[in-house]
């Protein structure tokens, strides 16, 4: 999963990362801002469905679901072992 | 200070509500627990009318006190004052007061769920810079206390500039009472001075509002900075005075810089919202509850698709198993009362038109209020057990496969309730492409008016045997189901592959937790689809069955042999009325299909609403019938040619049922078609499209089997 980096889309079940840097040139983009996905959120992998995707998120306590191509706008620094 | 906004209010606009004091607008995010608030709130004293111009119900219900009433209106869920759906606009819009027909409102109840303050509190800040009175309700807060979330109200509201923080639980009644009152003494506050989220972004606001000509709000005004000069904003931008276009963009180029400003805004305000949580929010280890134990199970991909298909199974077994005696009562009584009215009346039209025309028509009809019931009852509880949201996330990549999106699935599934929910829930899609293919699979999931007919002729027609655990009745249903889904999606697949072609929309949707439905919501949602059920019955229905008997009975004719039996000469009295004439011009059309001129008048007569051809046959077969206590079914087995063989057999059967899967016989639903493609063409090509499958369809069945 290399084209994955170092983003949301990388992050195996269970496992926490703070948002780095978000890419926000496209509007689908800024709208998953709107609902809280910026710089200095937490986001853990809760999920995912058949096949990886779309993936499941908890960010402060809700639920939100990305794709994996939505998911990869967001840099994310793991903030546990599970790296 | 609210009173000035007042102006901008023609006079005509404020009379539509003058009985009540004040107005209230409840706002909160989708998922918020608002509506269970709010029917907490106002109990069965709501109306649910229509915005003017647009589809979206608008609930209104009143507060009473002592002394005054107060008028509460539900918005539709926003996440924030920045529109992405004509959903979330018309919340903003009547917040803002620029909807016709509807105050501004003289405060704001903004519902805040306690388990998700981070994303609430996002919008709640936003509606502190409206300017008006706001009251904040914690709701769920028993949920976040089970979760180890501990809030501090005092500190919350403090941080709020001071404003009034209630915590609900609107499921058992929870701190109602105190709500209620703060919502009683709500307009007489003063709207909040706050100010503290985005201090830069208010300041060149309040600098702007300065030489506005008209008085406007602070959120507006900063709406017109952040999202620009488009849609409502540009009226805003008007009212700013003549080299307002200037002063905004030199404000926008400060606050901004080479942030895209819907980013920057996001950026702001939930580090606002982080600082406030620190701050209010204490998290001690979670209390494990059986909510958190059953989403983590359903959150690993086999269980939660396993779990999809045995939740669909159950609610068709449901729909077609646990209504079966209650139909039956309904359906004896019917005949029972059919017969007592026809012994009392004696002969002659006035009693012909009481038991053949109402009785049987509406009677026949009525029999599938419980099915109904029982299919939106599961509708209602998926949806506010958050289920609903969660089929979406599971069945996004298959919906993606054919060029839809998971957000296509609930207006899908909504669709097997009513097309007519369904299509104006494709709202929340945002992709016009999108939307416009979701809007034309949608009539092909099999709605609660196509039960009826299915669950007539399957009873009927198809033999009651067991195949492995299941019936074969069961199992034909199921069939025709998954053959409306079938239809669906290779239409969606046509329309995305032609008129609609496009790139793959994207796809973000938020996925709540599990929680117990409220009874309350339940029921008044469930009563109000019977309600919308019985009034059909009783106008469209009822008109059509009386209408039908009036073309069944007239023109008499003296002119019978007179050795004919009575059935007999009832028979030949039908097959000269005016139904029989026109049934039998257009048999031609259909007896490719297997259907006699009765058959063939039914249909037509059920183009305006498909449950009518019910409503139709049950008339129709009931003049010309042999023994007057057989039930419709019994009828329609015993239907003949002139030649003696059966009208009803079983090619000819499934020929029906595929014509009914397909058609679309709903004048409701080429109505909100119409409505929210706003043109003619969509609602035009989905009759011709349907039909003709449906046609095409039912002769392929009769000729080929």
């Amino acid at each position: 999963m290399a084209h994955n980096g170092n983003t949301l889309a990388a992050l195996k079940r269970g496992q926490k990362g703070i948002i780095k840097a978000v890419d926000a040139t496209d509007p689908q983009v800024q709208r998953l801002m709107t609902l809280g996905l910026v710089e200095g959120a937490e986001v853990e992998l809760a999920g995912a469905a058949l096949g990886g995707d779309p993936m499941e998120f908890r960010l402060f306590g809700c639920g939100i679901s990305l794709r994996q191509e939505q998911a990869r706008h967001f840099t994310v620094t793991s903030c546990d072992s599970g790296d | 200070m609210t009173k000035s906004t007042e102006t901008r209010v023609s006079l005509a606009d404020i009379t539509v509500s003058r009985h009540a004091e004040a107005s209230i607008a409840v706002v909160g995010g989708p998922n918020s627990g608002k509506s269970t608030l709010f029917n907490r709130l106002t109990g069965l004293r709501q109306r649910i009318g229509n915005y003017p111009g647009v589809t979206v119900e608008r609930h209104v219900g009143t507060l009473k006190s002592d002394n005054r009433t107060i008028e509460l209106i539900d918005l539709p869920g926003t996440h924030a004052l920045s529109a992405h759906s004509s959903e979330e606009q018309i919340a903003i819009d009547v917040i803002f007061g620029r909807m016709a027909g509807t105050q501004p409102p003289d405060g704001i109840l903004a519902v805040v769920d306690a388990t998700n303050l981070y994303q609430g509190l996002y919008l709640v800040q936003q509606l502190l810079e409206v300017e008006v009175p706001v009251v904040v309700a914690l709701t769920m807060s028993d949920a976040a206390e089970l979760g180890g979330i501990k809030i501090d109200i005092d500190k919350l509201s403090a941080r709020l500039g001071g404003i009034k923080v209630c915590r609900v639980v609107a499921t058992t009644g929870k701190g109602i009472n105190e709500l209620r009152n703060a919502l009683i003494e709500l307009p007489n506050d003063q709207p909040p001075r706050f100010a503290d989220a985005w201090p830069e972004l208010s300041a060149a606001a309040s600098e702007l509002a300065k030489s506005a000509t008209v008085p406007l709000r602070r959120a507006e005004i900063e709406r017109l900075l952040i999202d620009g000069a488009s849609g409502a904003n540009q009226h805003v931008l008007e009212c700013l005075g003549n080299n307002a276009s200037a002063q905004v963009e030199r404000h926008r180029d400060q606050l901004f810089g080479r942030d895209p400003p819907l980013a920057k805004e996001a950026r702001v305000r939930y580090a606002w919202v982080r600082d406030v949580l620190s701050d209010v929010q204490q998290k001690l280890p979670p209390f494990y509850s059986w909510r958190t134990r059953l989403t983590e199970f359903f959150n690993q991909p086999i269980p939660g698709t396993i779990g999809l298909f045995v939740v669909m199974a159950v609610v068709f077994q449901a729909v077609f198993a646990w209504a079966t005696p209650i139909m039956d009562a309904i359906d004896a009584a019917t005949a029972a009362l059919g017969m007592f009215v026809s012994r009392q009346l004696g002969d002659g039209a006035f009693s012909s038109l009481i038991g053949d025309g109402v009785i049987a028509g509406v009677g026949s009809v009525i029999v599938f209020l419980p099915q109904i019931l029982i299919l939106f009852l599961f509708i209602i509880l998926l949806e506010d057990s958050g289920y609903l949201a969660r089929a979406a996330y599971l069945l996004d990549r298959a919906m993606r496969s054919v060029g839809l999106s998971g957000q296509s699935i609930i207006p899908m599934i909504s669709s097997f309730a009513c097309a007519v929910p369904g299509i104006m829930a494709t709202r929340v899609i945002p992709n016009r492409r999108d939307r416009i293919a979701t809007i034309l699979a949608a009539p092909f999931m099999t709605c609660s008016a196509r039960l009826p007919v299915y669950a007539l002729l399957i009873a009927a027609f198809v033999p009651v045997r067991d195949v492995g655990f299941l019936n074969l009745q069961g199992l034909v249903l199921f069939g025709l189901y998954m053959f409306g889904i079938i239809m669906g999606v290779l239409t969606a697949l046509l329309i995305r592959q032609t008129a609609m072609r496009g790139p793959k929309p994207p796809f973000a949707l938020m996925l709540p937790e599990f929680r117990r439905p409220n009874l309350q919501t339940v029921l008044i949602q469930l009563l109000g689809r019977a309600r919308v059920f019985l009034y059909r019955a009783g106008t469209v229905i009822f008109s059509v069955a009386v209408i039908v008997w009036a073309l069944a009975y007239f023109p008499r004719t003296t002119d019978i042999d007179p050795m004919l039996s009575d059935n007999e000469a009832a028979a030949a009295q039908l097959e000269q009325s005016w139904l029989g004439r026109a049934g039998h011009v257009v048999e031609p059309v259909f007896k490719p299909l297997g259907w006699d001129w009765r058959v063939s008048s039914a249909v037509i007569a059920g183009f305006p609403a498909r449950e009518v051809v019910i409503a139709v046959l049950g008339t129709v077969y009931a003049i010309g019938d042999e023994a007057d206590e057989a039930t419709l079914s019994q009828r329609l087995k015993s239907a003949t040619w002139p030649d003696g063989s059966l009208v009803f057999t079983l090619p000819m059967v499934l020929g029906l049922l595929i014509f009914y899967a397909c058609c679309l016989q709903c004048a409701a639903t080429l109505a909100v078609i119409r409505r929210e493609t706003n043109s003619w063409r969509w609602p035009i090509f989905a009759w011709a499209y349907m039909t003709s499958i449906g046609y095409v369809g039912a002769l392929l069945a009769y000729q080929l089997l």
